[in-house]
């Protein structure tokens, strides 16, 4: 009886496990098919690296410059607002706060993580957008400025809560030794306890590049939608995903525009592929003799 | 004629409520070996982290009565808390490397301090390496990690990270209780050698240890100081009931 129950049991597992393979082949499978005809049309150079983004021109352009650096721009504006904040609030949480507050910290941060994006972003478009456009004096609040505001609020909890749970398992042995060398708290923090947990930090980093760059809905909303080179941070920009998601409406099944969208796709795709090799390469244990 | 390097005067401490330490008069004299035992939960790793300050961060600790480390009160105002455990050094229980390279874990303390050169904090953790008994076994492969040591290498390395500061005390909280018997012989033995350059304060569950290696021993019971002699003396002629119940094992 037990012998066929466990059996059972390993065989739904299996299966299991088969069918997330085989979905997650179907989708790269689908997206390299409906995106690489594409390249019949122009070189994957061109696609990269010219900058005229007119897919329903006639004859249309599919240089997609403007829109990857518009989705570089604003992950990376992100990172610059996010990890200085995050990293700061996890110090602080897992190091410096009485147990008492972080017992209180640490939930509500996890609770900021779970918002959906939708929520962030029609915050950005009430809110913030307005105040940036009085401030800054500018014709439009929906910009990379904006965005990289919201983005970066938003993996802010993400990148904090991965580094605070990283530094608050280095075990307290490691504090007392640093501690019982001669050095001060904050010595201890920054040359024993980051240095300690500076594995899961990396992760953490790469964790919020990965949800900032695939993030849609925000910049869908707040980033403004021109597909150009920003000549400055106050300007609109155009990442990958929320053109995918804007312009997928207005495409004919199998017609470039259609394929050209799926070749932004395998960008993203590969990016996010060598962001998450990066992450195993710096997880996996170091071998030791 | 011996000479004290570290000892207390009224020594009393209290965590919250529960006072832990009674009125301690404890002295360790330069170069010998001070051993304090007794049973487990009576105050010795308290007792032991009073003279290198680290019970300061511990929340509601409060401590009344003096630590001198050569005639200066230690917790007197305005002492330079940092300074006080860069030359009181102390190894724990269970080794607690840096999962940092060897090297670095020595050089931690030095590069800490910043006024040391580079080649002089190099010069100094081949000579902290060699006085730990460690450099033969690791000189190597000094940038392979700390963690890819042996339990008892990792100790002797946490031995040459105190001394790197060159303190002039060594406390020791039962460093061997994790170890093997080889393991444990060496740093006895190695403890042995050292007393010759640094004070050493040793806290041992093991009744024997202090026995092999200490030249003075303390017997703690309930936060009190029962009674210090010499280790021969106290041995074999205790003069408290309850030191001669400890020393044949009748409770601990
Ligand atoms: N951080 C602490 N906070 C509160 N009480 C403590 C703390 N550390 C130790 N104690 C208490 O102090 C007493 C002595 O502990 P300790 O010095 O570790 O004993 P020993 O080293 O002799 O086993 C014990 O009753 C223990 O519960
Ligand atoms: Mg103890």
């Amino acid at each position: 009886m037990k012998g066929i129950k466990e059996k059972t049991f390993q065989a739904i597992a299996y299966i299991a496990s088969l069918l997330t393979a085989v979905c997650l082949i179907a989708i790269i499978y689908g997206i390299f098919h409906d995106g690489l005809p594409l390249f019949k049309f122009i070189s994957w150079k061109d696609f990269l690296f010219t900058n005229n983004w007119y897919p329903v021109y006639s004859p249309p352009g599919f240089g997609a410059w403007a829109l990857i650096m518009g989705s570089f721009y604003v992950t990376l504006g992100a990172l610059i607002i996010a990890l200085p904040l995050s990293l700061g609030s996890a110090i602080f949480i897992s190091e410096i706060a009485s147990p008492g507050l972080r017992e209180i910290a640490k939930p509500v941060i996890e609770l900021l993580a779970g918002i959906p994006s939708v929520v962030y972003g029609l915050f950005g478009i009430a809110f913030l957008a307005p105040l940036i456009r009085q401030w800054f004096s500018l014709d439009t609040g929906l910009n990379l400025f904006t965005s990289s505001l919201i983005l970066g609020i938003m993996v802010i909890p993400i990148i904090c809560s991965i580094s605070e749970d990283a530094m608050s398992s280095v075990p307290h042995s490691i504090r007392e030794a640093s501690l019982a060398l001669g050095a001060t708290k904050s010595e201890t923090i920054f040359k024993a306890v980051i240095p300690a947990a500076k594995k899961g930090i990396i992760g953490s980093i790469l964790l919020g590049f990965g949800r900032a760059i695939g993030e849609t809905m925000v910049v869908l909303m707040v980033a403004g939608g021109a597909a150009q080179i920003p000549k400055s941070i106050f300007e609109p920009v155009r990442p990958m995903t929320s053109t995918i998601a804007a312009e997928m409406g207005e495409t004919i099944m199998g017609d470039l525009h259609y394929n050209a969208l799926f070749a932004l796709a395998i960008v993203l795709l590969i990016i996010t592929f060598f962001s998450n090799l990066i992450t195993e390469i710096v997880f996996r244990p170091k071998r030791q003799k | 004629m011996v000479e004290r390097q570290i000892w207390t005067s009224n020594l009393n401490l209290w965590f919250g409520k529960n006072q832990i330490l009674h009125n301690i008069n404890l002295e360790a004299y330069k170069n010998h070996i001070t051993a304090i035992i007794g049973p487990s939960g009576c105050g010795k790793s308290t007792l032991l982290r009073c003279f290198n300050r680290m019970n300061d961060p511990i929340p509601f600790m409060e401590l009344t009565g003096k630590v001198y480390l050569d005639g200066k009160d230690i917790y007197a105002p305005k002492t330079d808390v940092y300074a006080v455990r860069a030359s009181v050094g102390m190894v724990f229980q269970k080794p607690n490397p840096f999962p940092k390279s060897i090297y670095n874990n020595v050089a931690y303390g030095l590069q800490i301090q910043g006024k040391y050169s580079k080649s002089e904090i190099k010069d100094r953790v081949e000579e902290s390496l060699k006085a730990a008994w460690l450099w033969d076994e690791v000189k190597d492969r000094l940038h392979h990690s700390a963690m890819s040591l042996s339990g008892g290498q990792q100790q002797r390395l946490c031995i040459a990270r105190a001394l790197a500061n060159k303190p002039k005390v060594l406390l020791l909280d039962e460093p061997t209780s994790a170890l093997d018997p080889q393991s444990t012989a060496k740093i006895e033995e190695l403890c042995l050698a050292l007393k010759n350059s640094v004070t050493i304060l040793i806290v041992t569950h093991n009744v024997a240890q202090a026995g092999r290696i200490a030249d003075y021993t303390a017997f703690l019971y309930l936060g009190e100081l029962v009674e210090f002699e010499k280790t021969e003396q106290l041995f074999t002629v205790p003069k408290d009931k309850r030191t001669e119940a400890y020393l044949t094992g009748v409770f601990g």
